[in-house]
């Protein structure tokens, strides 16, 4: 199960699952971090930065290869996890579980206009060839 | 031909094998109307026997003068072991070290030299070289403003090699990064902190010793910088840090970034290369280092071994993100640099670096007890100094030359305020003999008008 | 053993330093270092016996075969060292007057001399000190011959994706933007979309001819037409410049700016990572940029051209006159060549890439372009092996050392899956080759036969397969006393 059902995806590969609070938690997916590897740095944006939709926020690095991971949708960042800087193996273990930041959205509906799991799979697919 | 192994009959039973009728059919899918003909600036081949006289006769050409020019590279004696184990053909024909497996001299000496230098500037970590002393600065630079993610000015002493103030100048003019230069005291020679406001900036330049041979008040310029949100980027030279206080320890908080051409420490003065330059930096700057970084770790037994780390900064990974477009370190002069301070270790660096030391002062007292010098800063110098004389400087340097000394380096292009100013230096390979011989001919010099 | 852990507190190689320390008691404590560097005490014999065998562990040309693509890793000419380390030229400060390095400097002016004819240039500066170094010298040229023109719209640099990464970082630290444009099945620059690329935005082409996949661009008079009208400047990297050594001129293809990497065509040595030399060409429009210094000749007497000279210069790549030592290694070798043997040079490296190429397409290996010609160097590719026994390019790299000879470059280009590029150079016999050939069919076999045994290779280095992830996770960069 490497596509659950109740995300919304990029195409740049992140996940993006949308709180209760109104928040959104980014990740980067499952296929992501099989494509770069085993993870060794990770690096968050600071709490505080408002995000254009696609800008480049962060990044991920594997041995081999590195990666910037872009904003999902515009948005101010609310959180940072600490947790997956300080082990970026997390990923490479449940890339779902491992989350990288949260946004507050600048605008919360922004988040329908994402790809949806069945989207994404086909996605994956499509770059496999 | 030279340096191809091929017989009349390799070639025939190479080209049945690929089934060509000729080395030229190969070239098949060029367009004819590129293929060059003969060359016309390349002589005719010669023997080895034939290079080896040209080259004697050039070499001899060149001749040996008595040195005491510095001015950021410095005649030290470097023990025959150096070069010798350094040209071995597993260190000079090994190519960079990706397969580690197979490269694990290098790669361990790379280890013990970023051990070396990390400890010989007080920093945490170091990388395997860049290529000589100013570009070293130029990447310290477009280190600090990345990292600084804001400030996009530099705070540049005119203490800093005005050669290397070029080069710097020409690796990040197109980044719109401003160098702010920062005048010097003229009785000290030295850099005085600043009291103007000077405005956000990224870092700090501190030379130790500067450009003139002065010492800088290295605590005040670190702890001042600090103090106005910028990093600090030491530029030294390797062998006065075996005497002077490390970049680590100025000030409350140390150096940030630590730079310098490795020369000194076991290359030749060789025309002016190859040199190296090193780079150190606290722990958390390293992923904004720039160059390759060799990392120990262990292998599929446990076993202790040594590979390129940290890769992902790099262009080859990162292309146009990466963190300077560097692949090559100067692995070479690294290799002899690391068997130099091998050989010397801490007791023997310490006598060269006060043995220079001494003799530039013996022979700063004897040159100024001369009629129409004088030394033109107070204060404290490590191996260099300058002096002042009472007329131009080019015609007396041409006079000393006419003895066979060198004199010094002319400072007149680069700081015609100084006057007749001339830059000295006498490291450890001065005899008494040699300090005297040039204070009578620069004696004689001066008399004869 | 680490040289740290054959230190012993008070032992020294006494004969390598002065006799006493002098006095330095007129430095004031406070500019002193207090404690003690962590420096080798060791006596000289523990020193030369520790690096010596250091270097036991490590291939070199001098040992082995090293058919490593892009690299030209051909023989270093023993002369070429011994006689650049003559005492009259070690002996010499860079900034001694230009009389007395008239030895020197001649040297360097035939060199420039030199590459002028086999680049078929205007111009050369041997100032930059590798190959990355020539590439931002190049580039800036490039934007400064813009600048000049006032043309200032031109920001974007175009490099295809099969350029080596050095390219794109080159064009940002240049303060340009990087497009990159697709390779099309054969190997070639898409002509679609470059056509699509170039416009009053396009500053210039950066391209490596053969290309890193070992073709030549066959388009080539097309590429430079195209770049040219849109009013860009076309960058030849002179990475693959054995290919066509004497044989055709980079000025002849119509670019205007070059970079040539001495260590790799010239023969310099590696140096298990430099220094190498990266000296630049350029057309006549691109003189009055060229970085200095610059060796002239006048009234029979040789002198640099330094910032006053070419007043438009792009500036200074180093302090002093580039990586010195290494052009005197690469001068020597081409008068050792002399003009007859530069022609040898890309026909032989030619020669052996395409029947070794031959050679492994008979043993059963995949090649990436099989209808191409190969230049220099050509690709293999492992993907067929990889899906059906999981071992990679990389596992049949590490099972070659096994064999005595050095991998070949693996995933790069990463273009081609699971690639092996490989370039046996010039100074190679056919029985190297055909040695090789039967280590190459041997592991292939065993691939097949026992997979795992392959994917644990290797087994007779000094070390087995390293933890790299270790090695970036857990950091140790330097090592630290036990107490």
């Amino acid at each position: 199960m490497s596509i659950p059902a109740d995300l919304k995806y990029t195409a740049s590969h992140e996940w993006v699952k949308t709180n209760a609070d109104g928040t959104v938690t980014v990740g980067i997916t499952h296929h992501a971090q099989d494509l770069l590897g085993d993870m060794v740095f990770v690096e968050n944006p600071v709490v505080g930065r408002t995000l254009a939709a696609g800008e480049e926020c962060a990044v991920v690095e594997s041995v081999k290869a590195a990666s910037d991971v872009y904003a999902p949708i515009a948005g101010e960042v609310v959180a940072a996890n600490a947790d997956v800087e300080a082990s970026p193996e997390a990923i490479n273990q449940d890339a779902y579980a491992a989350w990288m930041f949260k946004l507050k959205p600048a605008n919360s509906a922004d988040v329908a206009g994402l790809l949806d799991a069945a989207a994404y799979q086909a996605l994956v697919e499509s770059e496999a060839h | 031909m030279p340096f191809i192994p091929h017989t009349d009959a390799d070639v025939t039973q190479m080209l049945a094998a690929i089934g060509a009728p000729s080395i030229d059919a190969l070239f098949d899918e060029i367009p004819a109307a590129l293929r060059s003909g003969k060359l016309t600036q390349v002589p005719e081949a010669m023997t080895e026997m034939e290079i080896d006289r040209l080259m004697q006769e050039r070499a001899e050409l060149d001749g040996r003068q008595l040195n005491f020019i510095g001015a950021g590279a410095y005649e030290h004696h470097i023990p025959a072991a150096v070069w010798q184990i350094t040209t071995r053909g597993e260190f000079y024909s090994a190519y960079t070290p990706y397969q580690a497996e197979a490269s694990q001299g290098t790669l361990q000496l790379i280890y013990e030299y970023q051990t070396m230098m990390a400890s010989l500037t007080g920093m945490d970590v170091s990388n395997a070289s860049l290529y000589d002393g100013g570009s070293a600065l130029a990447e310290a630079v477009l280190m600090a403003v990345r990292a600084h993610k804001g400030a996009m000015r530099v705070l540049m002493p005119k203490t800093v090699s005005p050669l290397y103030r070029a080069v710097v100048r020409s690796m990040v003019k197109n980044q719109h990064i401003e160098l702010v230069e920062l005048d010097y005291d003229r009785v000290s020679g030295t850099t005085p902190v600043p009291t103007a406001d000077m405005g956000d900036f990224a870092a700090l330049v501190i030379p130790q010793p500067n450009f003139f041979g002065a010492l800088e008040d290295v605590d005040a310029l670190t702890d001042w910088a600090h103090a106005h949100g910028g990093r600090v980027i030491a530029l030294t030279n390797p062998t006065s840090l075996a005497l002077l206080k490390a970049p680590g320890q100025w000030g409350a908080q140390g150096a940030d970034i630590v730079v310098g051409d490795g020369q000194p420490l076991g290359a030749p003065l060789a025309n002016g290369g190859p040199y190296y330059g090193f780079m150190t930096c606290k722990q958390a700057l390293v992923r904004q280092m720039p160059g390759r970084i060799v990392g120990r770790t262990v292998d599929l037994d446990g076993k202790q071994g040594f590979t390129l780390t940290l890769q992902a900064r790099e262009q080859h990974i990162r292309r146009s993100k990466a963190t300077s477009n560097i692949c090559t370190n100067q692995g070479l002069v690294v290799t002899a640099s690391t068997i130099y301070m091998s050989l010397l270790g801490p007791q023997g660096l310490k006598r060269v670096a006060a043995a220079s030391h001494a003799n530039t002062r013996s022979l700063l007292a004897q040159l100024c007890a001369i009629p129409g010098v004088k030394q033109a800063f107070s204060g404290h110098c490590f191996h260099e100094a300058v002096l002042q004389l009472d007329r131009p400087v080019a015609p007396v340097l041409a006079a000393l030359q006419a003895q066979g000394i060198l004199g010094g380096h002319d400072l007149g292009a680069d700081y015609p305020e100084l006057g007749n100013a001339l830059l000295i230096c006498a490291t450890e390979t001065k005899t008494a003999a040699d300090l005297q011989r040039y204070a009578q001919q620069l004696s004689l010099a001066l008399n004869n008008k | 053993m680490l040289i740290f852990e054959h230190s012993r507190p008070h032992r020294a190689a006494h004969a390598q330093m002065p006799a006493h320390t002098a006095d330095i008691s007129d430095l004031p404590a406070s500019l002193l270092r207090q404690d003690e560097p962590l420096l080798p005490q060791a006596s000289e014999m523990d020193v030369v016996r520790h690096y010596t065998r250091l270097s036991q562990k490590n291939f070199s040309i001098d040992t082995q075969f090293y058919p490593l693509g892009s690299c030209t890793m051909k023989y270093n000419p023993r002369a070429c060292n011994s006689l650049a380390m003559l005492p009259g030229f070690l002996a010499r400060h860079p900034f001694a007057p230009a009389a007395t390095g008239q030895g020197f400097l001649a040297s360097m002016y035939e060199l420039q001399e030199m590459l002028k004819d086999v680049t078929g240039m205007a111009g050369v500066s041997l100032a930059p000190m590798a190959g990355a170094q020539g590439e931002f010298a190049g580039v800036a040229m490039i934007r400064a011959y813009h600048d000049a023109r006032g043309d200032h719209a031109r920001r974007e640099i175009i490099v295809p994706n099969a350029a080596h990464g050095t390219n794109p970082a080159t064009a940002v630290m240049c303060g340009y933007t990087v497009r990159e444009i697709p390779t099309d099945k054969e190997g070639a620059v898409d002509m679609e979309a470059l056509q699509a690329a170039v416009g009053p935005h396009t500053a210039g082409l950066m391209l490596t001819n053969p290309s890193t996949l070992g073709v030549f661009e066959k388009n080539i008079q097309q590429i430079q037409k195209i770049v040219h009208d849109a009013g860009g400047l076309l960058y030849y990297d002179g990475a693959n410049l054995n290919a066509i050594l004497g044989r055709v001129k980079p000025g002849d293809m119509g670019f205007d700016v070059i970079h040539m990497n001495l260590h790799k065509t010239f023969s310099t040595p590696h140096g298990g990572g430099g220094p190498g030399a990266g000296p630049v060409g350029v057309a006549a429009r691109l003189l009055p940029y060229m970085p200095v210094p610059v060796v002239a000749r006048e009234n029979g007497l040789y002198r640099l051209l330094v910032e006053g000279d070419i007043p438009a210069t792009i500036g200074r790549m180093s302090a002093n006159h580039g990586n010195a030592g290494v052009l005197l290694r690469a001068y020597i070798y081409a008068r050792m060549l002399g003009a007859e043997g530069m022609h040898r040079v890309a026909e032989f490296a030619t020669l052996n890439a395409n029947y070794l190429l031959a050679e492994l397409q008979k043993a059963g290996f995949d090649i990436a372009f099989p209808t191409r010609r190969a230049s220099h160097e050509f690709i293999v590719t492992l993907k067929k092996l990889k899906d059906e026994t999981g071992v990679s390019a990389m596992d049949f790299a590490k099972r070659l050392l096994d064999y005595g000879y050095h991998a070949p470059t693996t995933y790069f280009p990463m273009l081609v899956p699971e690639c092996l590029l490989i370039e046996p150079t010039e100074t190679e016999s056919k029985e190297t080759l055909d040695a090789f050939v039967t280590a190459m069919k041997t592991i292939l076999a065993e691939a097949y036969a026992t997979p795992d045994m392959v994917k644990g290779a290797p087994y007779t280095q000094p070390v087995r397969r390293l933890d790299d992830v270790k090695a970036a996770r857990e950091l140790d960069l330097v090592w630290q006393p036990a107490d």
